[in-house]
């Protein structure tokens, strides 16, 4: 049947070498199953996680009632919202505006696939084995890899932006374009940051990026830090956080899907947004901190990556919390700002940068003069810019009036 | 399977073309246009073109068709369009005139050429030496044989995007200037 096909199209997985069979077949939808229940509960943990921690840098208690420590708290609101009324608005696009949370939730699911969660990375290439058959521990590896990351978080977008459109009231129609705008923006910095790690692996399967890091040559020093902090960045505006969640703000709550959308529909809004903020941390955790990696502190050879891997990963999710409950939010134009202005010329000349380095280990020169040549134009380019800021805006201050050129 | 998976993918951007013509709502168009080029990227994936499938989804899913959108959101055109009028007279029978010609230029090249309607005879492009990663191979080649044409391309977007802020720049200043207002 998969004659036809070549090998390639099932991904860099060894489960496909020897051919697909039965047995294949139904570990990958073992894996399937695995990853999407994993991922609902994970999600329920998520909110009740933060909730909780907020609560406590708040001095307050937070919820307590459903179940030990108000663990079930998430569950039983999404009972609840389940049995709420579903409202469809007159004036609303009734088709577009039940495909939107879909458009929103089904990206999200499909991040979490790409992310490598565990396997034995010391000395080995991340292979385990599962009932007798060699496999990664990631739903699937294609060789797009982190490509597919992109494409994911710019499909997101039309979930948003189409919520708020079909509501048919101009309100949500404004709130998702802001909010699509601000996605759009920081998906560039998001992208040209996440290139200096592809420099640096040479591959786009995350199970190879991985693999490269391995043991401790972590992104993180690998690519001297700044473009992880520009990711971090970047991702934060891209999942609407703290202090970047203006679409949600509470003084001007008109969010695109927060105005008409209610009941289950809303909870799909809700779920992905959240399942965003775990794929988003998986994914760093994965690019930048060498996703499972670690030194083997178990005897059971699968047991450390995936334990490495929760605890990088609860790390970046405490982070979140801890942004919301600290910083004030941004106003739009700064956000725009730091977007365009700092962050996108920011993550381009640092890939230069990172790639004079690489060129001048090539041909045989001087690496740290060439790293301070490339630095010292980058500045002498910055200053002129700064320059031709200062001066358009005095000019403008001159003559308001007065035309652009 | 390849069979099958170009029958399913044919059908679904054939589905999606003609929403786009025949849609009355913009945005539904607009929609099933994003249908359209999420069947090539399959297409794509079906000739193991993975980096072109990725791309295909990045750039023209996501941002040329949001693009689109805002385009038809913020200038309020996103209602049903009233059909009976033409803007431009006699245009819709030109346009059935040259998509009809144009669809006998590729039928009467297809089949007076070498290449076949049916099973490929003859590949115009080369073939995927490393089948994993066509990402190396296409690098090599953008950055090697066809440099100056990549690099021309590159400069002349710039070119568009500069030209574009100064236009839009210009006319809301003019604007501005209208209302008496300063400060932006």
């Amino acid at each position: 049947m998969t004659a036809a096909l070549g090998p390639s199209v099932f991904g860099l997985d060894p489960l496909y070498d020897g051919g697909v069979g039965l047995a294949e077949v139904l570990i990958t939808l073992l894996k399937v199953g695995v990853a999407f229940a994993v991922l609902l509960v994970a999600v329920m943990l998520m909110i009740w996680f933060e909730r909780k921690l907020i609560s406590d840098m708040q001095n307050r208690i937070g919820p307590n009632l459903a179940g030990p420590f108000g663990i079930f708290q998430t569950l039983a609101d999404g009972i609840k919202l389940f049995f709420k009324e579903d409202l469809i608005p007159e004036q609303s696009d009734r088709l577009v505006f039940k495909l939107a949370p879909y458009l929103s939730l089904v990206p999200a699911f499909l991040v979490f696939a790409v992310v490598p969660v565990g396997g034995d990375f010391n000395g080995g290439d991340g292979r385990v084995s599962l009932f007798g058959h060699e496999t990664f521990l990631q739903v699937s590896d294609p060789p797009v890899g982190i490509l597919l990351v992109l494409a994911m978080s710019s499909v997101a977008v039309y979930g948003v932006m189409l919520a708020g459109w079909s509501s048919g009231s101009k309100y949500p129609l404004l709130a998702s374009v802001r909010a699509s705008a601000q996605m759009v923006s920081y998906e560039a910095a998001l992208g040209l940051s996440l290139a200096a790690v592809l420099l640096k692996s040479g591959s786009l399967s995350t199970n190879q990026i991985v693999f490269e890091q391995s043991v401790w040559n972590w992104n993180l020093w690998v690519t001297w830090v700044v473009p992880m902090v520009i990711f971090l960045i970047a991702a934060t505006a891209e999942l609407n956080r703290p202090p970047f969640d203006l679409v949600e703000a509470e003084q001007e709550l008109v969010g695109g899907f927060h105005t008409e959308y209610s009941s289950i529909r809303f909870a799909l809004f809700y779920l992905a947004e959240f399942m965003n903020t775990i794929t988003m941390s998986a994914i760093v955790v994965t690019l930048f901190l060498g996703g499972p990696n670690g030194p083997d502190f178990t005897t059971v050879g699968w047991l450390s990556g995936l334990l490495w891997f929760f605890i990088k990963l609860m790390l970046f999710l405490f982070a979140f919390v801890w942004l919301r409950a600290t910083l004030p939010r941004f106003r739009y134009d700064q956000l725009m700002d730091l977007g365009w202005k700092l962050l996108i010329p920011l993550s381009l000349g640092w890939l230069l940068v990172l790639a004079s380095y690489d060129v001048a280990g090539d041909r045989g020169w001087n690496r740290a003069a060439a790293v301070i040549v490339m630095l010292a134009i980058m500045a002498a380019l910055a200053g002129l810019l700064a320059l031709a800021l200062r001066a358009a805006r005095q000019r403008r201050e001159l003559d308001p009036q007065g035309g652009f050129a | 399977m390849e069979t099958a998976v170009f029958i399913v993918c044919a059908a679904i951007v054939l589905a999606g073309a003609l929403g786009v013509v025949l849609a009355r709502n913009p945005v539904h168009a607009a929609l099933s246009l994003v249908g359209t080029l999420f069947g090539m990227a399959v297409l794509f994936l079906n000739l193991e073109a993975h980096f072109l499938a990725a791309v295909q989804i990045i750039v023209y899913a996501g941002a040329i068709v949001v693009l689109f959108l805002f385009v038809i959101m913020l200038l309020g055109v996103d209602r049903l369009e009233d059909l009976s009028v033409e803007p431009i007279t006699g245009q819709r029978t030109l346009a059935i005139l040259a998509g009809l010609g144009t669809f006998g230029l590729a039928v009467a090249f297809l089949a007076t050429s070498d290449i076949g309607l049916v099973g490929h005879t003859k590949v115009l492009t080369l073939d995927i030496t490393d089948q994993y990663s066509n990402l190396h191979q296409i690098a090599d080649v953008l950055f090697t044989d066809y440099v100056y044409a990549f690099e021309a391309t590159a400069a002349l977007l710039t070119i568009s995007v500069v030209g574009a802020v100064v236009m839009s720049r210009r006319m809301a200043r003019s604007d501005e200037a209208q209302e008496s207002a300063g400060d932006d």
